[in-house]
């Protein structure tokens, strides 16, 4: 299934400007950084879930010969409590300055509650250790469940529950209850031929980014705060710390470094503000790095959920009314991400009834961050789980069902929304058609093992978000482009890509920059799966801007009122330039040729991913082995095919360790006790097989090049696919993520 | 007090001086400013500092600097030819076996390492040689694949 317009370079895959820097190790990410003078931070953090503070005494550290600067929560500006809103909903300052460093109270083993510079990591680590601080437990919740009940010990004595809109009297864990409802869906469960309910679990889990949190911060004698980062989002940065230092935004340049992964996890800032107030005690530039047990204790994991989904169906097969209860972790502040969730949960089917609750609950574990389609890959593992089983006891095709009541354009979700052109049907016939559906399982390995498939989909609804492009038109006819995009996959070759198409030229003409946040207009983070579609809307347009003006100077130089400009040749009458040759006149018929746009598009489009997945479960040992696994997704259009199959992949493995391993594993005195990446246990090449992709191409109808963002869809079905794979084996439906041996052995043994 | 260690690094005679405590990935970057080889975990779990040692594959954050006295340590800084590319190198680049790139440099040593010992290796010897390496944003496919075509392109050479 593909578009049917022509491109040259579109749907190419040319190789990446940055490949050479980045295989042969010159690429600068973060902690590669160098410089006169350089001091070294860490960070003293709370051996406790939940604690009072009592005191704090710097005494001891502050006399270590090579302790150069000691902070806390009391070396913030003082300012008036307000609200702010940057970019992830409406929360108070404080809070996101309590995140950084604790303020009179520690929320989970991990929050930061001191920083310290010294003259060498080893030394600013040993001297953070000797910085005397008095704690005074506190009782921790660490499940949505636990901290709802009455009596919970509460995180925040002045978090009130907006409930429906309106703030509750009495101190609460949870801090938003909202309600989405369309139709009646009581009266249609009534009407209901079956009715499916069920109750599941989900753990935290990690976005597991392989390079450590890092930033480099100087404030320079000028006054001005300099910040080199590894974020997902220097503008986001540059607006959150001029906010948390009360800083005019002009005063603060931030730089990004390359970045070592994200996934939504270097959204948030949490080593960055307190370089900067190190910076300012010193003088000197501090640089900051996680260890990966600070990355795992102390930066935003994504939610742990307790989710109920109930889906009532006619015996045809047409699903008549559904509600979802979504209960989402947000750890130690508010912002679980469960809106998002509510707006997935169902969005992949017509269903004329609908009723979803989502409470947003604190609890004593490091507050959430982002992480590929947040919340949704929960709330699916919900629904694509009780379909299987409606299908089941149905005796339908677990596609058929899906294909029979898949949402298409003019489908309205309960959030309000109503779907333009979409491609969840297109995604459901290419995994029907697929050679991998109706492919024999094969005979099992040993006599104890048995063996399933399992499908699921999934759906994000992407971000549109401001993005800026400058070109600069070079002698030789190939052009700078400067960007503010974050480049986490190969972003810099796809957006060049899409200028280079409106000028004719190759991906190799292109020098793609991504520079600090003086140099380009403002542009929003890399996330949301919207950097193809917005930057590379704002290349698009940019690009167009140059073609206007090399139109001007071509007939001025032609001394006609007007060129063509087709196949990367402009035309008038006789004459005839290629961009190469009128770029090297540019100088004799006037000024230089500086192409620019901006934009901030609405309609990112959605995107639908599905998964095949065969496995085979150990029935002596709960093992589950994938054996075959094969991802869809609808691209739009995609730019460059071995990105999106890159992220298609990358979701499917993130999404196979969510499914099977990954999990916090908490004491109940609320400590993480597989705080490494030996007991945190990610896929490793070992534990997956080749992931088939299957780009489908229903074209976002809003976008220059028909683009729909394909980071994150892709996450979302696995862990839903793989449960379904293994009730197919062995019978056993699963209620909890993960799926792990233990869990699998207890359900077996259940039975 | 500091120790002065000789080495051989990338085919080149180096010195250097050594706290007892620093590990030779801390060697390598702080002191050698060869910042291609990553620190990920710090515990020898993710495989992103790994580097040759006397030939094997080692991760330089479970080596003290110390240790490394009179022995060939290679870095990814090494594995090009002058300015041609080794050949995993290109097949990463060509084949998209990176996206964020901070564990590149630890897979290309593993899978120089592995091609040095099985010039035509299988996908399962692949994998597993390449297990002590954590790649998040893959999904190891491309890896596997860039693996096999610089193996087929180094056994035509």
């Amino acid at each position: 299934m593909s578009t049917t317009t022509h491109y040259n370079l579109i749907g190419t895959r040319p190789p990446r400007h940055d490949g050479a820097d980045k295989v042969t190790g010159r690429a600068l990410y973060g902690a590669d950084l160098k410089m006169a003078g350089l001091l070294h931070g860490a960070i003293l953090r709370s051996p406790h879930a939940h604690a009072n503070i009592v005191s704090i005494d710097t005494t001891k550290a502050s006399q270590h010969p090579e302790c150069r600067a000691i902070v806390t929560a009391a070396d913030f500006p003082a300012v008036a409590e307000r609200i702010v809103d940057l970019g992830e909903g409406e929360t108070p300052l404080s809070y996101i300055r309590g995140n950084v460093l604790a303020s009179g109270k520690t929320l989970y083993q991990g929050h930061a509650v001191a920083g310290v510079a010294a003259t060498s990591p080893q030394a600013a680590s040993e001297i953070a250790a000797l910085i005397e601080v008095v704690y005074a437990p506190l009782p921790c919740v660490l499940t949505a469940p636990t901290a709802m009940a009455p009596g919970a010990p509460l995180l925040h004595s002045d978090l009130r529950c907006l409930e429906f809109g309106e703030p509750t009297t009495a101190p609460s864990n949870v801090s938003n209850h909202f309600r989405q409802v369309m139709g009646d869906s009581e009266k249609a469960f009534a009407e209901a031929d079956i009715i499916v309910e069920r109750e599941l679990t989900t753990s935290t889990v990690h976005q597991g980014y392989i390079e450590p949190h890092t930033v480099t911060a100087l404030w320079n004698n000028d006054g001005r705060l300099l910040m080199w980062c590894s974020t997902q989002g220097s503008f986001v940065v540059r607006d959150t710390i001029a906010c948390m230092l009360d800083l005019p935004v002009s005063r603060v340049r931030v730089t990004p470094m390359e970045i070592g992964g994200g996934f939504g996890g270097k959204i948030p800032l949490y080593g960055e503000p307190v370089a900067a107030l190190l910076s300012k005690k010193t003088g000197h530039p501090v640089k900051i790095t996680m260890t990966r047990r600070e990355v795992l204790e102390g930066s935003g994991p994504t939610p742990g959920s307790f989710i109920r989904v109930k889906i009532g169906a006619k015996q045809d097969g047409t699903l008549v009314a559904a509600q979802a209860y979504l209960a989402y972790e947000a750890g130690a502040y508010p912002g679980a991400m469960v809106s998002p969730a509510a707006t997935c949960v169902f969005a992949a089917y017509d269903i004329a009834n609908q009723t979803i609750d989502g409470y947003d609950v604190v609890v004593n574990k490091p507050s959430t961050a982002p992480y590929r389609a947040p919340g949704a890959p929960n709330a699916a593992f919900a629904t694509e789980t009780v379909l299987d089983e409606i299908a089941q006891k149905l005796g339908m095709d677990p596609l058929e069902l899906r294909l029979k009541n898949a949402a298409k354009e003019g489908t309205r979700r309960a959030d309000g929304a109503k779907f333009r052109r979409i491609g969840c049907v297109e995604v459901l016939e290419t995994m029907k058609a697929h050679p991998h559906y109706s492919a024999p399982l094969g005979e099992p390995s040993h006599q104890q093992a048995k063996r399933g498939r399992g499908v699921a989909i999934g759906f994000w609804m992407n971000a549109g978000l401001p993005s800026s492009c400058t070109l600069n038109v070079h002698i030789d006819g190939s052009v700078g482009l400067i960007e503010g995009s974050t480049d986490i996959g190969g972003s810099r070759t796809s957006i060049a890509m899409m200028a280079a198409e409106v000028l004719g030229l190759e991906a190799a003409d292109m020098r793609p920059s991504v520079v600090d946040t003086d140099t380009i207009g403002y542009t929003g983070v890399t996330g949301g799966s919207r950097t193809t579609f917005s930057t590379g809307w704002a290349a698009h347009d940019a690009a167009q801007d140059v073609v206007k003006q090399m139109k001007e100077r071509a007939a001025k130089l032609w001394k006609v009122e007007e060129v063509q400009f087709e196949n990367g040749v402009f035309r008038a009458g006789e004459h005839r330039l290629s961009f190469k040759e009128l770029a090297a006149k540019v100088g004799e018929i006037g000024a230089p040729v500086v192409g620019r746009a901006a934009v901030n598009p609405k309609g990112a489009g959605g995107s639908f991913a599905g998964v095949i997945v065969d496995v085979e479960v150990d029935m002596e040992t709960g093992k589950t082995s994938i054996l075959r696994f094969t991802a869809v997704q609808d691209a739009g259009k995609a730019i460059h095919p071995s990105y999106v199959e890159g992220q298609m992949q990358g979701g499917s493995v993130q999404g196979i360790g969510w499914a099977l391993n990954e999990e916090y594993f908490m004491s109940p005195e609320g400590r993480m006790m597989n705080a490494s990446f030996l007991d945190y246990r990610m896929p490793t090449a070992l534990d997956v097989p080749m992931i088939d992709t299957a780009i489908v191409e229903v074209a976002n109808p809003v976008h220059p090049y028909g683009v729909r963002g394909v980071g994150e869809a892709n996450i979302v079905s696995p862990p839903a696919a793989i449960a379904n794979a293994i009730h197919a084996a062995t019978g056993l439906r699963m209620s909890h993520l993960p799926m792990n041996p233990p869990s699998v052995m207890a359900a077996i043994l259940k039975v | 007090m500091k120790v002065h260690v000789q080495i051989n690094l990338n085919g080149e005679p180096a010195e250097f001086l050594a706290e007892p405590r620093q590990t030779l990935l801390e060697c390598l970057r702080d002191t050698l400013n060869l910042t291609g080889t990553k620190e990920g975990c710090g515990d020898g779990n993710c495989g992103s500092c790994s580097i040759l040692l006397d030939g094997q594959l080692v991760n330089s954050c479970l080596i003290l600097g110390v240790e490394t006295q009179g022995q060939c340590v290679e870095t990814v800084e090494g594995i090009a030819q002058g300015s041609t590319l080794h050949p995993l190198q290109k097949a990463f680049i060509d084949n998209a076996a990176l996206q964020c790139g901070i564990c590149t440099p630890g897979f290309l040593m593993a899978s120089k390492a592995l091609l040095a010992r099985e010039p035509n290796p299988t996908e399962p010897q692949i994998r597993m040689w390449l297990a002590n390496n954590l790649c998040r944003c893959t999904g190891y496919d491309k890896i596997v694949r860039a693996v096999q075509i610089a193996a087929a392109e180094m056994r035509a050479q």
